[in-house]
């Protein structure tokens, strides 16, 4: 990967997109008959599925149970087979636990908990294609999840990494950038009150550098809260047309 | 174990001294506790204590072949171990969910960032690297052991020297310690964190939170920066929703401090080296003070009380004179005094005359009685009885026991004997100066017999 030009000198990357330009975004809702809430979203090649079970009753053990909001209950795996080389162990690994972790909190602040005291809600992320961008696909696939399963939400959560090649930040990046050993920043957004709930930086990045990374995650996540509504108004239209 | 769980009032205590902009131990908000750094005897040895937040850092090294995708970097490897002993509200065993978000951040502040240089841990492409392992152990948990732990592995990996290593062709010759001097890491920079805690919703935060202050706090974001002012890392977690000016402002106040860290580290390494060259003695037992009961006793914070002095001063200028303490004694018996009128007093009436005894602790569950040459001992929760044990004026006395059916009216001694009936009742008499005799109608039965 060494010596691929991420930017070109007329502003193209290595997969002919702009600098500020986001991958395609296609979204399902409700492809799982048996869950409460269910999404299949895709970001480019990458691709995540996330199943919302709840809220119900804290399974296991009652301790856990918080007596003013509800748990909830994060978990990532990468299928085997998303990666170019078969992943050995799915989950339980660290970056896996992580990963976990990182969504249980960024959900935790969206998510209206206190209308739900001592129960627990369920959100299963599994990656079906990996190309970069996995957390932002994750986080976009539960937001769509819990919107399918009806659960009260702050605001959507939208997700989106940024990459910084030659003074450009790169929005959406995709495996190669992320590779090539850049600063990637992935930030998810609660759009309207333009609030961040997550936001997590890798690698390094010059301080004066940083409001303009933010600002294009900012317009970014921004762009795909725009097509993440009219997803779902055009899911619930077809929905009621079709009764 | 399960940790203790906080109770309010101590929540809302630490809340509302945030409120004012004050910190339980006296800090301010962007200040550091004190940073104090030894280093042991070996090399790349290393304990950090930062307030009462004590850690460990250790850093061997070893010769593996390279991992596959890179042949020619050597590999580092960090581990943080988060033992009972700095908490008993760590579990032994697995890992819990922070120790391993823990050592991912360390992880992606230190390896991510290439602060040591890994092409200079190889040694043979392709089949001898350099394994260098930073261990760290959490000694004491005292709030940000996060800080501590990075401050602590950078100063161990500045301090380590490993074996020096000759390749002549296809032959390794590695030296040991005695043969030649071990040579030290090459580091491009120091990667430091700096711990932000968030208090009522985003609007008040706080750096290098203590145990009490993260227990309480809603959300953290940890800066990882060196002193060129690079970000190494980034992490908003825990829950709050930040603004973007927010994060710039934190970023700002961090390079600030890891330009003091970054600092401190230095000296206490160049004092290291310097002792070490004068051939005094260094390493733990130097740097453990001794002379003292307990080598952990807390250092006395300097106590701004002039608000309070003042607000004190003021409160007792403009308050009331108390009232004056004169009152008429009235000596009533052999073991009875009144002091003061008082108002109406449902306690037993003390007559003047002698030989009176008086019992304590009683219960309002009588009616009231003839006594004659009995003594009666009731027990019950709220009236006092005296006892009679003579043939006088029955002086039983019930009081009242606290109901509100009653009626409770105060008769004196010679109306009970013109009493034949129990159940009489007259007007009460509120005058205070004499009280005798009090007598309740009630309708509870009697717990004693006579």
């Amino acid at each position: 990967m060494a010596g691929m030009e991420l930017l070109s000198d007329q502003g193209y990357r290595v997969d002919g997109r702009r600098a500020s330009e986001l991958r395609r975004v296609q979204c399902r809702l409700g492809v799982l008959g048996h869950a409460d809430g269910s999404a299949l979203f895709q970001l480019g090649n990458t691709r995540a599925l996330a199943v919302v079970s709840g809220p119900h009753e804290i399974r296991g053990s009652k301790s856990k149970a918080l007596h003013d909001r509800a748990v909830v209950n994060c978990q990532y795996s990468m299928a085997t087979f998303s990666t170019t080389e078969r992943k050995r162990r799915p989950h339980g690994d660290r970056k896996s636990i992580e990963m976990s972790l990182h969504l249980r909190q960024t959900f935790e602040t969206a998510i209206l908990t206190q209308l739900f005291p001592r129960s627990q809600i369920d959100i299963f992320v599994q990656i079906l294609q990996s190309d970069g961008g996995n957390y932002c696909a994750c986080v976009n696939a539960a937001t769509m999840a819990l919107v399918d399963a009806g659960i009260p939400l702050q605001d959507y959560v939208c997700a989106c990494s940024v990459g910084f090649v030659d003074e450009t930040p790169l929005v959406d990046v995709c495996y190669a950038e992320e590779a090539a050993g850049g600063p990637v920043m992935a930030v998810a957004l609660l759009p309207r009150s333009e609030q961040v709930a997550f936001l997590s930086l890798d690698s390094r990045l010059h301080e004066d550098h940083l409001s303009g990374v933010m600002k294009a995650a900012t317009v970014a996540c921004r762009d795909l809260h725009a097509v993440l509504s009219r997803i779902v108004k055009e899911t619930l239209q077809e929905a009621t047309a079709g009764e | 174990m399960k940790e203790t769980p906080l109770s309010n009032c101590e929540r809302e205590f630490v809340l509302l001294a945030l409120r004012e902009k004050k910190r339980l131990d006296g800090r301010q908000t962007y200040d550091y506790r004190k940073v104090k750094i030894a280093f042991g005897t070996e090399y790349g040895c290393c304990v950090v204590e930062l307030g009462k937040t004590r850690v460990l850092a250790q850093v061997s090294c070893e010769l593996v072949s390279p991992k596959p995708g890179r042949p020619s970097e050597g590999v580092l490897f960090f581990n943080l171990e988060l033992s009972p002993m700095a908490s008993p509200g760590f579990e032994p065993g697995r890992q819990s969910e922070m120790a391993i978000e823990m050592n991912r951040l360390l992880e992606r502040c230190l390896r991510s960032s290439r602060c040591v240089d890994t092409e200079s841990l190889c040694v043979i492409s392709g089949e001898k690297v350099w394994h260098v392992r930073t261990d760290i152990h959490a000694l004491n948990h005292d709030g940000n052991i996060m800080d501590a732990a990075v401050i602590a592995a950078n100063a161990a990996l500045a301090h380590f020297r490993r074996p020096d290593v000759t390749v002549q062709g296809e032959e390794v010759t590695l030296y040991s310690v005695k043969d030649r001097d071990p040579v030290p890491l090459t580091i491009h920079h120091m990667p430091l964190t700096t711990t932000f805690s968030f208090f009522h919703e985003g609007s008040r935060l706080l750096v290098d939170p203590t145990r009490l202050e993260e227990r309480v706090m809603e959300g953290r974001l940890l800066v990882a920066m060196n002193k060129h002012r690079e970000l190494c890392a980034l992490q908003a977690s825990g829950g709050i929703r930040l603004l973007q000016d927010q994060v710039l402002r934190c970023s700002q106040v961090s390079s600030v401090k890891v330009l003091e860290l970054t600092e401190i580290i230095q000296r206490a390494l160049q004092n290291d080296v310097q002792a070490r060259k004068e051939g005094r003695c260094c390493g733990f037992a130097e740097s453990l003070p001794v002379q003292r009961v307990t080598v952990a006793c807390a250092h006395e914070a300097t106590v701004n009380n002039e608000e309070a002095l003042r607000r004190a001063n003021e409160v007792v200028k403009f308050a009331e004179e108390p009232a004056d303490v004169e009152q008429p004694v009235c000596h009533r018996g052999p073991h009875t005094a009144q002091v003061g009128d008082g108002l109406v007093n449902s306690w037993l009436v003390v007559d003047d005359e002698p030989k009176s005894e008086e019992e304590a602790l009683d219960g309002g569950d009588l009616e009231g009685v003839k006594v004659e040459n009995e003594e009666v001992e009731e027990l019950s929760d709220d009236s006092v009885i005296i006892l009679e044990t003579h043939n006088r004026v029955p002086r039983v006395v019930q009081l009242s026991d606290g109901s509100e059916e009653d009626e409770v009216m105060i008769l004196s001694g010679k109306d009970l004997m013109n009493v034949s009936n129990k159940g009489c009742t007259k007007k009460a008499n509120n005058s205070d100066d004499v009280m005798e005799v009090m007598v309740t109608k009630t309708k509870k039965p009697r717990k004693r017999n006579k």
